[in-house]
């Protein structure tokens, strides 16, 4: 597998290394490149029915539990020919409704990037692996909301939807973490090997509900679905293939992986499940009120996603048959419907669904794949989304205990759904004609063909269930429920509650698009009852925080970022030195044995010379005074290394300090006299911060001479310096033979110095 | 013994922070020499004072004798050779921002970047 995401990377990444060639061809590459992918999974899939996985690992970081691991199985094939074959439809739509836009290359690139890392995240069977690819989706559909970069609303859109998956990502990278700790592995067999342990420990719950973060914001949950419409600013093949059929669904996908490893607890099971429901009312009670339609679309989509995430809460078998179809299902008729709205905005200028009306009459094509979509999505036959529907009824009923309050909510959810769909499509195609700036046309076929292969699979599909229940279905279904059967498809399931349920939805569905339709004033009720109820604008209120923020830390900013050089280092030695003492007097050190003998006058002597210098060296207004005084310290540090037997420093000291001050006087020659630049109390102020630190590393010096290193590294040296490298100066052997290299890298240190001084001082004028 | 030292350790290190914290470059650069002469001295006491014991082999093959460790002995020289070269660029940039600038006042470099 990693081969095929490899020969993808280099062949698509070669097509756009080069911006002049292939012009607007280059969107059949990825589209080819995915289309292959398509087919390659697709022959994986009588292999995968047979032995059940395909696990291939690439060891990365092994110390780490950092390892490439791709496994294909049932669930992963399932989304990786979804991601393959929607994607290589949406290359194509995109070639031809990208066409007047300017940087088409950078889209191409950011949608071929995004094709590949879903594909990799699909795949990813490591799940810090997993949630590199997630990021980068993140990072992807980023990008691809604010194609439109000039737009204001598009960047705001774009930074709205990093900062909530962007965040929803790290809360999952901690969960995984966290988790991980328990079974010591990021590797998801190791992760199933030991799900028992890992649901009894005490870090179940605060991981679960970290990595339920992470699958909310990315399946756009409530609270956080507010992203998603507003990402509806993007390109529509942008929404179509992310923001509907693939991205999104990674939330999901996230949580079928993880279910047979976290699932089957109470907290499992209410949280998700009632965070599914809330969604799902949400997504459709406020898709009736929108007026644009790809904010239509958008709302469906959360109710859609809402649905999925309440499935895989109750986590039955039959549930997670349904989760699967409808999955599947809409797919499917999202990615139509989404391409549909992108070419209705093209060809009539507007999204707004007041504005729209009559467009059967000029886009009859249109029409029909537009009505085998909306057929899908309300859960009509015969189309596939009767059957996801029809399942997800089943699951309900035969879901014991709390089935009766999910019955009546996803009732209502699904008559909102029924309305929104006939309602719309009616408006849009059917209702008044209106006057359009240019008569619609059907001009570019490309933007009709992926629709219809969409549309055309639902109906084929929901016609002969077989065809995908017997193949994909039943493949990834033991993967998500571990034991479970084989789904049986079929429409007609006889009469049973069931029936009736859909019966029920389909009646008050009619009638309420009716409603829609006949009375106008109604949906103006609505939309303004849902105004007074939803006076909270999540959005808005979101970017007013956001914005707040920036100002808060730009505000803080200026405190600490000051651009004064001294009171930076003031503050770093200042806390340096109050740590230090911190350690010194509560940490429990010992302190140093204090040995006042004097052995020889030499030292105290020699000490006493270099106090008065170094004190009257900084003190003093005199420069060459200074620079003096600083040389008499410089030559007593010498002094200090000869008498304790380091002749070689010895040596260097001397040379560099007569260096310093021959340099030194050069340079003042040309530079100004001292001033008293500071006041009175600055200089107490400073005094205090370097006594404080003077102080503390006294301390540390007399325990860091009474610190008994053992020192195999210097016998070694002592040992070998004659025998393999002919020196009896052991510290001379080490620089100049057994660490060659480092003596070597501070040649290239002075080098680099002496190029730069001479760069400094050789210029005549300008600037720095 | 290492108690003086220590003391004058502690010295050095108190003059330097002093002078880093002064407006005048030259005087932050004389801090900075100091800082790093205490530093040096502060590596090369933690090996162990020993005097009159030079890390020389005297013959071959005979008895082990004591003698300093020359690690840190390496360590140190290296560290006085770079900042050697740290002290003559730093001195170099002070000169050419003293050319450009007209002045020795470190506040003054606040404004110079923008």
């Amino acid at each position: 597998m990693h081969q095929a995401l490899l020969i993808y990377l280099t062949v698509g990444g070669a097509a756009f290394l080069f911006p002049g060639v292939g012009g607007k061809r280059r969107a059949l590459v990825p589209a080819l490149l995915l289309a292959g992918f398509f087919l390659f999974f697709l022959f994986k899939l009588p292999f995968i029915a047979e032995t059940g996985a395909w696990h291939q690992v690439i060891l990365w970081i092994p110390e780490l539990g950092l390892n490439l691991e791709f496994l294909l199985d049932g669930l992963s094939l399932f989304m990786v020919i979804l991601v393959a074959g929607i994607g290589a439809l949406v290359f194509l739509y995109s070639r031809v409704y990208m066409k007047e836009y300017q940087e088409t290359g950078r889209f191409y690139l950011y949608l071929f990037l995004f094709a590949g890392s879903m594909t990799g995240l699909v795949l990813s069977a490591n799940l810090i692996q997993l949630f590199i690819f997630w990021e980068l989706t993140s990072v992807l559909s980023f990008l691809l909301i604010g194609f439109f970069h000039e737009k204001a609303e598009a960047r705001r859109a774009a930074f709205q939807s990093l900062y909530i998956t962007g965040f929803g990502g790290l809360c999952m990278l901690a969960g995984i973490i966290l988790l991980g700790s328990i079974p010591g592995s990021y590797s998801l067999p190791a992760w199933l090997a030991s799900s028992a342990a890992i649901r009894a420990s005490s870090f179940y719950v605060p991981g679960l509900l970290l990595i339920l973060v992470g699958a909310f914001t990315k399946s756009a949950q409530f609270p956080f679905h507010f992203w998603l419409p507003t990402a509806m600013k993007a390109p529509a093949p942008v929404s179509a293939y992310l923001h509907s059929a693939t991205m999104v669904k990674a939330g999901f996908f996230l949580l079928a992986r993880l279910a047979p490893v976290l699932g089957g607890t109470p907290e499992w099971k209410y949280i998700i499940s009632s965070v599914g429901v809330l969604t799902m009312l949400v997504g459709s009670y406020l898709a009736i009120s929108q007026k644009d339609i790809k904010s239509i679309l958008a709302y469906t989509t959360i109710n859609g996603l809402g649905i999925l995430v309440l499935l895989i809460g109750i986590n039955t078998e039959q549930s997670a048959s349904a989760a699967l179809i409808f999955l599947f299902v809409h797919a499917m008729y999202k990615a139509t419907l989404f391409m549909m709205a992108g070419m209705i905005e093209k060809k009539t200028g507007t999204r707004d669904i007041d504005r729209l009306g009559g467009l059967a009459r000029h886009m009859p094509v249109s029409f029909i794949i537009a009505l085998l979509a909306a057929l899908s999505m309300a859960g009509l036959p015969p189309m596939l989304g009767f059957l996801g529907k029809e399942l997800i009824y089943e699951a309900k009923v035969e879901l014991p205990g709390i089935n009766f309050p999910l019955l009546v909510l996803g009732v209502l959810s699904n008559i909102l759904m029924v309305a929104v769909s006939l309602a719309f499509l009616y408006k849009i195609f059917l209702g008044p004609p209106r006057r359009y700036a240019v008569a619609p046309d059907e001009k570019g076929w490309l933007l009709l063909a992926g629709p219809a292969v969409l549309a055309l699979f639902s109906l084929v599909l929901g016609l002969f269930p077989d065809l995908i229940g017997n193949t994909l279905i039943n493949t990834a279904l033991p993967v998500m429920h571990a034991g479970a059967g084989e789904v049986d498809l079929k429409i007609w399931h006889g009469v049973n509650t069931v029936f009736f349920l859909s019966l029920l939805t389909v009646f008050f569905g009619l009638l309420l698009s009716w409603l829609i339709i006949r009375k106008t004033t109604l949906l103006e009720a609505w939309r303004r009852m849902n105004n007074a109820i939803f006076y909270i604008r999540f959005s808005e209120l979101f970017s007013a925080a956001i914005d707040r923020f920036i100002a808060f830390s730009g505000r803080k900013e200026k405190v600490m970022q000051h651009g004064y050089h001294r009171y930076y280092i003031l503050t770093i030695v200042s806390f340096t030195a109050l740590l230090m003492w911190g350690k010194v007097i509560l940490g429990g050190v010992e302190w140093p044995e204090m040995h006042v003998r004097v052995e020889s006058f030499f030292i105290p002597v020699l000490v006493g010379v270099m106090v008065p210098a170094v004190l009257y060296s900084t003190l003093t207004r005199s420069r060459m005074a200074a620079i003096i005084d600083m040389g008499v310290v410089g030559y007593g540090i010498s002094l200090i290394y000869m008498y304790f037997s380091a002749v070689d420093l010895a040596i260097m000291q001397i040379l560099v300090e007569t260096l310093t001050v021959v340099i030194f006087v050069l340079v003042l020659q040309r530079l100004p006299r001292f001033a008293i630049l500071s006041t009175r109390r600055t200089r107490i102020r400073d005094l205090t911060v370097a006594l404080v630190f003077g102080s503390v590393m006294t301390m540390v010096a007399l325990f860091a001479v009474q610190a008994n290193v053992p020192k195999p590294v210097s016998e070694y040296f002592q040992d070998r310096s004659l025998t393999d490298a002919f020196g009896r100066n052991v510290v001379n052997v080490i620089l100049v033979d057994f660490r060659a290299f480092d003596t070597l890298g501070e040649t290239v240190v002075l080098i680099t110095a002496a190029l730069g001084i001479l760069v400094l001082i050789g210029k005549k004028t300008g600037k720095i | 013994m290492e108690v003086i030292l220590a003391i004058l350790v502690g010295i050095l290190f108190t003059a330097g922070v002093y002078l880093l914290l002064r407006r005048s470059i030259v005087k932050f650069i004389i801090g900075f020499i100091f800082i790093s002469n205490a530093t040096n001295l502060l590596v090369f006491m933690a090996s162990g004072l020993l005097a009159g014991a030079p890390a020389f082999i005297r013959d071959e093959g005979g008895e082990k004798i004591i003698m300093a460790d020359p690690v840190p002995q390496a360590l140190v020289l290296t560290a006085i050779v770079i900042g050697l070269g740290i002290t003559a660029f730093t001195l170099a940039l002070k000169y050419r921002f003293f050319q450009v600038t007209g002045t020795d006042d470190l506040d003054q470099l606040k404004r110079t970047d923008q």
